[in-house]
């Protein structure tokens, strides 16, 4: 069952040096429980991608077209007050920095009490949230009365998911959750969130630029590159069979330990995306690009069941 | 920074072009001073207390020498003191300011003690006693409102170089071995003069106004030099006999040059917080 | 084998002020190290664990509160900059990010040409030449493109080239890289990486290592120390430290890499909570509180830095005999 749909989908920035093509035409499908990683580096457009979930693309940003379905919904259809109902209440949105996510002068019970009361619950019912869920997220019922310089990264980052999560929202989009932290407080955030997919059912759109995390923490794994999918697979199905040659080469740069060789690198450098290159938009660093790379974008190909590539090569 | 195209858009500031104007019509004024004024400044030049007219454009005061001429030679005493004090209290303040923040430790202290004992006493009184002091004369005047000003520009500079100290390309520098002094001048002091450019002008009006009450208790020049601050106290008692002319030019020409470096002064700051962005 | 930099026993401070209380922090506690000439020195720890005011007290960019810092059989811990200043171009650092690295209002040519000037009185064309020649190297090409721009005309990838071209223009023998590659995507990573490498073969350069990446310095160091709050907890080549951590810390690090731990056989080790507050470390062992191994002397008593045998050393009661 799909809780969240997302249909050619097309975000752009109007900046004054050129108008950006941040995302061109994603498509996905996101099923209740599941945990989608969105893997790309900078520029890739996995960023405006989750903000425009939630329709919150930042100014001179613009979502040109698509649909975002949630439960039935096109979210991008929604009246501004509609939108401010749902953000929060049935999707959600976890930032990198836990360090300025938080409101520094008031304490957590504050911010957090006057989210749900925004969302309409009542004042007891809303104490009565709040320690549940900083009891979900593992953290001491004393943290509701610190302020945020009080806690630690790791405990600022379990408060943001604590107010994600409250009041049960289908979907939870986590913008690298984790980036700013440490690896083994990387770690334990990571194993919080797949607990609470567990616990609550809820699904997850994981963002990061880390392929590893994401083979080893998804269901399922979309690749982006230039604001284009690259590779849409189940985690396992992608391990054992990656096709992109973006994908192949993400994968190849990651560090396996002890191997005395450097992993492999990609030549060049990522899109300047005011001025996409024409085709497929990874044809110039791809070291299997063929002529009919350069001029005719590929489209999305089924491999294999749920296995989706943009590659000439598969075509 | 200083290419043309960035020349254009500064002019294209509205605070600053308007403020450019009016300073530069005073100082215009004063480099033309013999040109421009009809009458000598000193002798007189017609009856006394005429009321504007055709031949006194601003009017004659009391011994009947021509307002107009006195403004416009007034304004060679003015600019020049308050050159002279800006020049003094901005080379020397950033100068200090360059050294005890980079350098930190007792001298830091030491400087930043002496500075904020300066910022804490009123500036118009320092000025005053400082002047007096040093006895009235023009030059002396000039140093009286530079002392005052120091810790401006001591602390902008200071708090400035505290932060830039702490960039990567500082520790870059060092690390390659640059000599301190380097450091300062080329890695630090660029960055330092936006903001300087700002508080240089918002200083000069500050120092017109600090001038003008100087004059006005007669402690710069000695009579019969013209000097806008000096007519404004001569004219102040003809101005219950109905003889407004002789305070009101003066005290207008005070007021303009100072609008004029306080809209260059918002002009540059509206610029530099824009090109943050 | 003989050492390029040996630090003895450092202790550093630094003073900071939170809302006016004025607060000691000991940033690096007790630590010595030795690096061998040619050899690449792996550091690894969390934010927060030292490892790269140790490398700056490496350069004496920092001055120690105690110990001694010696670089070449020179000690170096107590002379003026002025006398250290020559020195400097033997010794560089390669900060994290590059966008800080280069002084916004220079042109990647003039910092380039800058240090040179400045140690070799290097006439102005001579200058430029070699500053072209450095960018050359490190594949920046053809330079002239890239001596007028600024750093923020540059990528992310290519501005972290340019500024290794300047750290390595005066041909330093020692470096210290600190996390130079965390700030770039994952995709470029490697060649910068490769780009040290091929400069510390062809120069004979000596490399400390700073990263919180373990299983990338296991690609690349010959030596390996671990820092948790300020202190050295464990010391050994690669192949011993990865293949066999001792300290619970190291076991900790090395599974929390996402799946590169199941990769290698070893044993699981989580840590509960998070890194202290250096201001006010545990009592005793430091890691005590997250430890799940933890024994009754390690809430008291602080470990000694034992050596179990072939180099290698641990900060832990459980290997004391």
């Amino acid at each position: 069952m799909e809780v969240l749909t997302v249909n050619d989908l097309w975000v752009k920035y109007y900046t004054i040096s050129g108008i950006v093509s941040a995302v061109s035409g994603v498509s996905f499908k996101l099923r209740k429980s599941e945990m989608l990683a969105i893997v790309g580096e900078s520029g890739s457009g996995k960023s405006t991608l989750g903000l425009a979930l939630l329709n919150m693309v930042p100014k001179p940003g613009r979502i040109e077209r698509g649909e975002v379905i949630l439960d039935g919904v096109n979210i991008l259809k929604s009246s501004p007050r509609e939108i401010m109902k749902i953000r929060g209440s049935r999707i959600s949105m976890v930032f990198q920095d836990p360090f300025t996510t938080l409101d520094p002068l008031r304490k957590i019970v504050d911010q957090f009490e006057e989210f749900l009361i925004e969302h309409g619950v009542d004042k007891t019912r809303a104490r009565s949230i709040i320690k549940e869920y900083l009891e979900a997220v593992g953290l001491p019922e004393r943290v509701m009365y610190s302020y945020p310089h009080q806690l630690s990264g790791g405990q600022k980052q379990r408060v943001s998911i604590a107010m994600a999560i409250a009041l049960n929202p289908q979907v939870v989009v986590a913008d690298e959750p984790t980036t700013a932290l440490d690896v083994i407080v990387q770690k334990q955030i990571m194993d919080l969130v797949d607990s609470i997919k567990e616990k609550y059912k809820s699904s997850i759109v994981l963002i990061t630029h880390d392929l590893a995390l994401a083979l080893e923490r998804a269901d399922t794994v979309m690749v982006m590159y230039g604001g284009n999918i690259m590779e849409y697979a189940g985690k396992t199905e992608l391990y054992g069979n990656m096709k992109h040659p973006y994908t192949r080469g993400l994968f190849e740069a990651l560090p396996r330990i002890l191997q005395k060789t450097l992993p492999k690198s990609l030549p060049g450098n990522p899109p300047d995306l005011r001025y996409p290159p024409p085709g497929c938009v990874f044809h110039p660093r791809c070291e299997f690009a063929m002529e009919k790379c350069k001029s005719e974008k590929p489209p999305l190909i089924e491999v294999s069941k749920d296995h989706i590539v943009a590659c000439h090569l598969y075509g | 920074m200083m290419r043309a195209q960035s020349i254009f858009t500064i002019l294209k500031n509205k605070y600053i072009s308007t403020g450019l104007i009016i300073v530069l019509v005073f100082v215009f004024m004063a480099i033309l001073a013999d040109i421009i004024s009809p009458y000598s400044p000193v002798d007189p030049a017609g009856p006394p207390l005429q009321p504007p007219s055709r031949d006194y454009f601003m009017g004659t005061d009391n011994l009947g020498r021509d307002v107009f001429s006195r403004i416009v030679y007034g304004s060679r005493i003015m600019l020049m003191i308050v050159a002279i004090a800006v020049a003094m209290s901005g080379a020397i303040g950033t100068m200090l300011g360059l050294i005890s923040g980079y350098l930190g430790g007792l001298l830091d202290r030491v400087l930043s003690f002496i500075m904020d004992s300066i910022y804490a006493f009123p500036s118009l009184i320092l000025a005053i006693s400082l002047s007096v002091a040093l006895g009235a004369s023009p030059i002396n005047a000039a140093i009286a409102i530079a002392v005052v000003y120091v810790p401006t520009y001591f602390r902008m500079v200071r708090g400035q170089v505290l932060s830039i100290k702490n960039e990567t390309y500082i520790e870059m520098a060092k690390a390659l071995g640059l000599p301190s002094i380097r450091i300062v001048l080329k890695h630090i002091l660029p960055h330092v003069t936006r903001t300087l450019m700002v508080v240089f002008s918002m200083n000069s009006a500050d120092a017109i106004l600090t001038e003008a009450a100087l004059s006005f208790m007669g402690l710069t020049v000695q009579p019969p030099t013209p000097d806008w601050g000096f007519d404004l106290y001569k004219g102040r008692g003809f101005i219950l006999l109905g003889y407004w002319w002789i305070m009101l030019f003066p005290g207008l020409s005070i007021t303009l040059l100072a609008v004029g470096f306080a809209l260059i002064s918002e002009g540059v700051s509206t610029l530099i917080t824009a090109r943050k962005r | 084998m003989s050492t390029i930099v040996e630090l003895l026993d450092v202790v550093m401070d630094f003073e900071t002020s939170s809302l006016g209380r004025k607060q000691k922090v000991r940033a690096v506690d007790r630590v010595s190290l030795r690096i061998n000439k040619g050899e690449i020195y792996g550091l690894v720890g969390e934010s927060g664990s030292g490892k790269s005011t140790l490398g700056r007290v490496s350069l004496r960019l920092y001055k120690p509160v105690k110990g001694k810092v010696i670089f070449e059989n020179k000690d170096i811990t107590y002379l003026p900059e002025r006398v250290i200043r020559p020195l400097r171009r033997e010794m560089q650092l390669i900060p994290q990010d590059p966008y800080g690295a280069i002084n916004p209002a220079q042109t990647i040519g003039e910092a380039l040409i800058e240090p040179l000037q400045v140690h070799f009185n290097t006439s102005k064309e001579e200058a430029f030449n070699r500053a072209c020649r450095a960018l050359e190297e490190v594949g920046l090409i053809p330079p002239e493109d890239f001596m007028d721009r600024r750093p923020m005309e540059l990528s992310g990838g290519q501005l972290q080239r340019a500024v290794i071209a300047r750290a390595m223009i005066l041909r330093p023998k020692y470096i210290v890289a600190d996390e130079p590659t965390s700030n770039l995507d994952a995709s470029i990573r490697t060649s910068v990486i490769k780009l040290l490498l091929d400069f510390r073969e062809k120069y004979d350069q000596s490399i400390l290592f700073i990263t919180h990446d373990i299983a990338l310095l296991s690609l690349i160091a010959n030596r390996i120390g671990v820092m948790y709050l300020a202190q050295l907890v464990e010391e050994g080549s690669v192949e011993q430290v990865i293949k066999e951590p001792l300290h619970p810390y190291t076991k900790a690090l090395l599974s929390a890499i996402p799946l590169i731990s199941s990769q290698i056989g070893l044993e699981k080790v989580y840590l509960k909570g998070e890194i202290g507050d250096p201001a006010n470390p545990p009592r005793g062992c430091r890691l005590h509180p997250r430890c799940p191994l933890v024994l009754e002397e390690c809430k008291s008593r602080e470990p000694p830095l034992i050596e179990v045998g072939n180099g290698r050393s641990v900060k832990c009661w459980l290997y004391y005999k």
